[in-house]
Formats: C-alpha cells, structure tokens, sequence
C-alpha cells in the first residue's frame, strides 16, 4: 500500500466557551467542493463548530458526513438549525439545504467575517480552481474570476507533484522554501508537462527541495496573473487549502508586491465558503421570518 | 524532434527507403543520431551519400548533422500533400501539441493554428485517461468503437479529466462508453481549433494519434467530413522534412 | 460585480466579463451567440434574485474554442447587441 503524499489532514473543531442552547438563530453553510467539503455552524451570526474532511464520490453522502462530524460532540442535532445554505461545485446536492448559493458570494462574505471590513481582495485557492474576488468593506463582490479550467494554480495540481516527489502535502511549502538559492518557475503552465519537466530535473540531480521551489514559483505566477484581471489591492487576504502552503504564498506575495493579512488562528482558511454561506442562511432566514 | 519521439525518414529518387523512430528520452540529440544512423544502416547507406538533412520538430535546433530545418506547419503541408495530392488540410496531433495547417496544391502553407502547453489538446492526454481506465494505450481506440452510449466529459484539463473518469468508473459506467467519451472530448478540441482555420477538404490527419481508430471515428463524426490518414501517420513530418530540397518549398 | 468568465493558460487569455450592476437582463446576447455559449441564470444579488447574462457551464472552459467561429478580435455580436455596454470580450492569443 504506497503511501498517500496528497492526503492532507482531515479536520473539525468546536469554538470553546460557547453555549448552542441559548443561541437566537442556528444556521449552517455547507460547502461541498470537488476535493473536499467544509460546514460551518454559527450562533447568532458567530462560529460555532466547523468539519474539513476530503469529499468522496457522492456529493449528498458527502454533504451529510461533513454535517454530522461538525455536529459531533456539541449535542445539536441537524433540526436545531434554522436555514442552510449549500455552496460549492456541489451545493444542488445537499439534500437538508433550503437554498444553494453561488460560491463567489459566500467566500466574500466569509473573508468580512474572518478578517474584517477592511478586505477588498481575497484569493481562493481551492481543490479543482482558483478564485480572485474583490468586495467592498460589508463582503460585497464587486469582480471576480475563476480559473477551473486547468490545474496550474489549483490544489489538485499541487497534490500530483507531491505525490510525484513522495513529499507530504503538509510539508510542500516548507520543503520549497529550504533552497539556498531560488531556481526559475518550471517552463511549463500545464501541470502534466511540468511533471515530465519535474522529472527531468530530478534526473539531472536537482534535489526535491529545489524541484518544488521551482513549481511553486511557477504556480505563484499563474496565480499573479489571475489576481492582475481583478486588480489587487489592501487588504490581500487568501482563503481555501492553499492558504496553508507558506512556499506559494511568500512566493506570491513578493510577485504582487503585496503581504496577505495573517491567518486568524481560530479559522482554518478552508472554511471561508461555509462561514460566508451560513452568514447568508442567518440574513435569508431574517429576511423570510419578517411578515410581508 | 518530436516531444516524445525522434523520427526519421530516407529517400532516394524521392521514394522512401527507410524509417526509424525511438523515444526522443532526456538526449536528444543522442537519440537522434542513433535512430538516424540505424535508419541509414537499414537504407544500405552511409552519411557521405545524403546530400540533403532537414529537420524538424520542436527539437529541431538539436538534430544531428542538418543542413536546415523547416517548421512542422511546413513539413505536415508537404508530408500531406506528397502523400494525398488532394490534401488543403492537414491535422497533426503528436504527443504534446496539436495543429491544423492549410495548404494549397504545391504543399506551401498558407495558414496555421497550434494548440500548444496543454496537454489535453495532444496526445498526453489519451495515455493519461488510458492509464486513469487501466486500459493499454493501443486498445483505447479499439475500446471507444463499442461503445453503447455517449457520456459527456466535462472536464477539459487532463489532470481534472483523470478524476472523472475515476468518479465515472465508480459510477459503474462502461468503459468503452468512458473511451468514447475521452475520444469524443479531445477530437472536439481539435475539431474547433481546426474549424479556426476554415476547413478545406480534402482533410487529412497525421502524428502518433492519428493511429488511434477511436479519434479517427470520433473526429469525422464532430468535424463532418471524410478524413484521410496514411499508413505509418508518425512519419509524414519527417517525411515533410526530407522532401524540402525535392520540392523546393520552405527550409531556411 | 463584474464576473469574469474564461480562462487564461499557456495559450493566452480568453474571457467574457458580464457587469451584472448593468446587466438589464433583456437576454439579447443570449439569443444572438450561434454557439450557445451564453445563457440567462439567477444570482443573489444584495439578497434579491436577479436574472443576469452568464456563460453556459459547458463553455466557461472552452472560450477559446466556442468563441473562435465569430473572430472576437473584432466586435463579436454578444457585445454589439448589449446595448447596457454590460458585456466585454477579451481575446488575447499569445503569438505562437
């Protein structure tokens, strides 16, 4: 059985000190992508308990798994939420979902919530694209532009080259950023001809801390070129499971000129889609419990 | 000097006496005059009896012993032409890049359009899918021909292609409806960039791929026309290259 | 907001950008688009639902090759018939 490079931890975590039963309004946002699905649950508009786990092959299977291990241990259950809101490449899947709402909007939204309304472009890299938005101060999209196309620039795209080079997933971006001296990006843009590049680096003695180097510079510049179409500007935050790889972001930062606000310890930057969901399932739950 | 493969072409008096072809691998240079020197073996020759080396490819700076070379635009208009008179298209899919390239009656190019750094638009991605099915490179084409029903594939990277033709095959579908559908979707690349051109028959269709009969099917059903594809489709670029002094076009 | 729909890869830069703050929804570029590329969807805007102008899922990674037949160097008919100015093609092929 040889060992899964690609696989990156699988995780949930409930907010401490907080009491579910005297909260006003329980919503959830539940965001099913093509690699992996997040669902946030919040209190009276604030983050109570959060799942990151890899989606399998059914979207509703997955959308439900996700659900039940944020639930675990915190005593709700799903009919204590009042409105959930489905986003992602799978949100039409989610069977409890009262509505489903593009992914731009909720990731916005989301980045408000967990940097502030000082945001105005925020990346995503997620699992099969890559997101450049930019919002005003209250998480309102005013661009955005999504690359799902092709895998430069996606989380997939790095996970075959950690596999390629038998380095975990985790471990990629510290690895890259060990070299003494900064190789050029890998030529190609596709990720199945950099891997034969890859290759021919390593055959010509290149050790792998310099082979991954030279891949996240390339992917960091791909992703530059995404941002430029939006126009970047302060605060730069990234969201999604790339946000986690310090070799592409430093990498990114130095070509944009520009430094992303630091992560927020208490929130994985996976979870923006379902934070900014579950924030629109509270103001459409408001808005429909208002008489006419 | 292909991506993947180097191949070679001799003639004598215009008619061809022998081939050879190997992986191009990490030198290739040395692959190159390896296959060059078992192709002048083959051909009882020796390299004081050529009087003219083309060559061509992406490689083509690298080729052994070349007095020019040609762009492969120019070598599959020549290549195609040489082998059907009739030919004003000609369709090259090689092992990374894809191109379609206009021609008129002397084998000059007019006009050309390249799908190039992707690989879902070339030959790379046939043997990716065929390895995501576990099914051997050559039987894909044979596989795609009984195919029951048509899957569309929405996916148009290679590496995003991989993981749904693994979530169509724990969908339990078919395999040779999987085939197909990777057939159909790289042959719709190709078709589009070709009707880029303006499609001017007759249209012929050369490079490694054009081997496979599933992408020969599946391209005259989305392009709409009849397709010719000559014996041995890896060599016309060689081929191309080595009629350059013969025909007089092109070469610098 | 402007989405950007398309793709830029080794190729160049292919996308159709859809304001939908001017987008009237009357859906002319729609009916106009031989290859079908573009289609009406309702988005929640300021939490309303709008029906703007959006490219199809299917073409979204395909504009390079769905929009060449109407030759978007020049002014290709989704834009001439917008007269909200809500629709930009943007077609840069990088020389081979």
């Amino acid at each position: 059985m040889s060992k899964e490079y690609w696989r990156w931890p699988e995780y949930r975590r409930t907010v401490p000190g907080k009491d579910w039963t005297k909260a006003g309004v329980i919503t959830a946002g539940v965001d099913i992508g093509s690699v992996s699905s997040k669902v946030a649950i919040m209190t009276d508009g604030e983050l109570y308990a959060y799942s990151i786990m890899r989606t399998g092959s059914s979207s509703p299977d997955s959308a439900q798994k996700a659900m039940n291990w944020a639930l675990e241990g915190t005593g709700m259950k799903l009919d204590n939420i009042r409105y959930v809101v489905g986003t992602g490449y799978g949100r039409v899947n989610v069977p409890f979902a009262n509505r489903a709402i593009t992914e731009i909007a909720c990731h916005a939204r989301g980045a408000n919530y967990m940097w502030g309304p000082s945001v105005r472009t925020v990346l995503d890299m997620g699992g099969q694209d890559c997101k450049a938005i930019h919002c005003d101060d209250k998480g309102k999209v005013t661009a955005f532009l999504m690359n799902d196309k092709c895998a430069a620039g996606t989380g997939r795209g790095m996970e075959v080259f950690a596999d390629l080079l038998s380095v975990p997933i985790q471990d990629v971006g510290s690895m890259s950023l060990s070299v003494e001296k900064e190789p050029e990006p890998v030529s190609s843009t596709c990720v199945v001809f950099a891997k034969s590049e890859a290759v021919g680096l390593l055959r010509k003695g290149w050790p792998r801390e310099m082979v991954l180097a030279a891949f996240c510079s390339a992917m960091a510049h791909r992703i530059s070129e995404l941002l430029e179409k939006v126009k970047v500007e302060k605060d730069f935050v990234i969201t999604g499971g790339i946000a986690k790889n310090i070799g592409v972001v430093s990498r990114l930062e130095n070509i944009i000129g520009i430094k992303a606000l630091p992560r927020k310890e208490e929130f994985d930057p996976m979870i923006a889609g379902s934070i900014g969901a579950a924030l629109f399932a509270k103001a459409l739950y408001e808005k429909e419990a208002k008489p006419a | 000097m292909g991506a993947k493969n180097v191949k070679v072409v001799v003639l004598k008096d215009g008619q061809i006496v022998s081939r050879g072809i190997a992986l191009s691998g990490i030198d290739q240079k040395a692959s190159a005059q390896q296959v060059f020197n078992e192709a002048l073996q083959k051909a009882g020759a020796s390299l004081s009896d050529i009087k003219y080396i083309t060559a061509t490819g992406t490689g083509r700076d690298l080729a052994p012993n070349a007095n020019s070379n040609i762009s492969m635009m120019g070598a599959d208009a020549l290549g195609g032409t040489h082998l059907f008179p009739t030919a004003r298209t000609v369709i090259d899919v090689g092992a990374e890049e894809g191109r379609a390239v206009r021609c008129d009656e002397k084998g000059k190019m007019i006009d050309f359009v390249i799908n190039e750094r992707c690989a879902a638009g070339a030959g790379t991605f046939i043997e990716a899918m065929a390895r995501a099915l576990e099914v051997k490179v050559e039987e894909m084409g044979p596989l795609s021909l009984k195919a029951e029903k048509a899957v569309p594939m929405n996916a148009q990277c290679t590496i995003f292609a991989e993981s749904e033709v693994v979530s169509l095959i724990h969908a339990k579908t078919p395999r040779a409806d999987i085939s197909r559908a990777i057939h159909d979707a790289i042959a719709d690349r190709i078709a589009s960039m070709t009707r880029r051109l303006g499609v001017q028959r007759d249209v012929v269709l050369v490079g490694g791929v054009a081997k496979n009969v599933g992408f020969i099917d599946a391209l005259k059903r989305i392009l709409g026309v009849d397709i010719l594809v000559p014996p041995d489709p890896e060599f016309v670029g060689a081929l191309g290259a080595a009629l350059v002094p013969i025909r007089g076009i092109g070469g610098t | 907001m402007i989405v950007h729909y398309g793709y830029r890869d080794g190729s160049g830069e292919y996308f159709i950008s859809v304001d939908t703050d001017k987008c009237n929804s009357c859906g002319k570029c729609v009916e106009v688009c031989p290859q079908h590329v573009l289609e009406m969807i309702t988005m929640l805007i300021d939490l309303e639902d709008k029906l703007v102008a959006a490219v199809t899922e299917e073409h979204r990674k395909k504009i390079k090759y769905s929009c060449a037949p109407c030759k978007p160097e020049k002014k290709p008919p989704c834009v001439i018939a917008c007269q909200q100015e809500a629709l930009v093609h943007t077609w840069k092929p990088v020389k081979p």
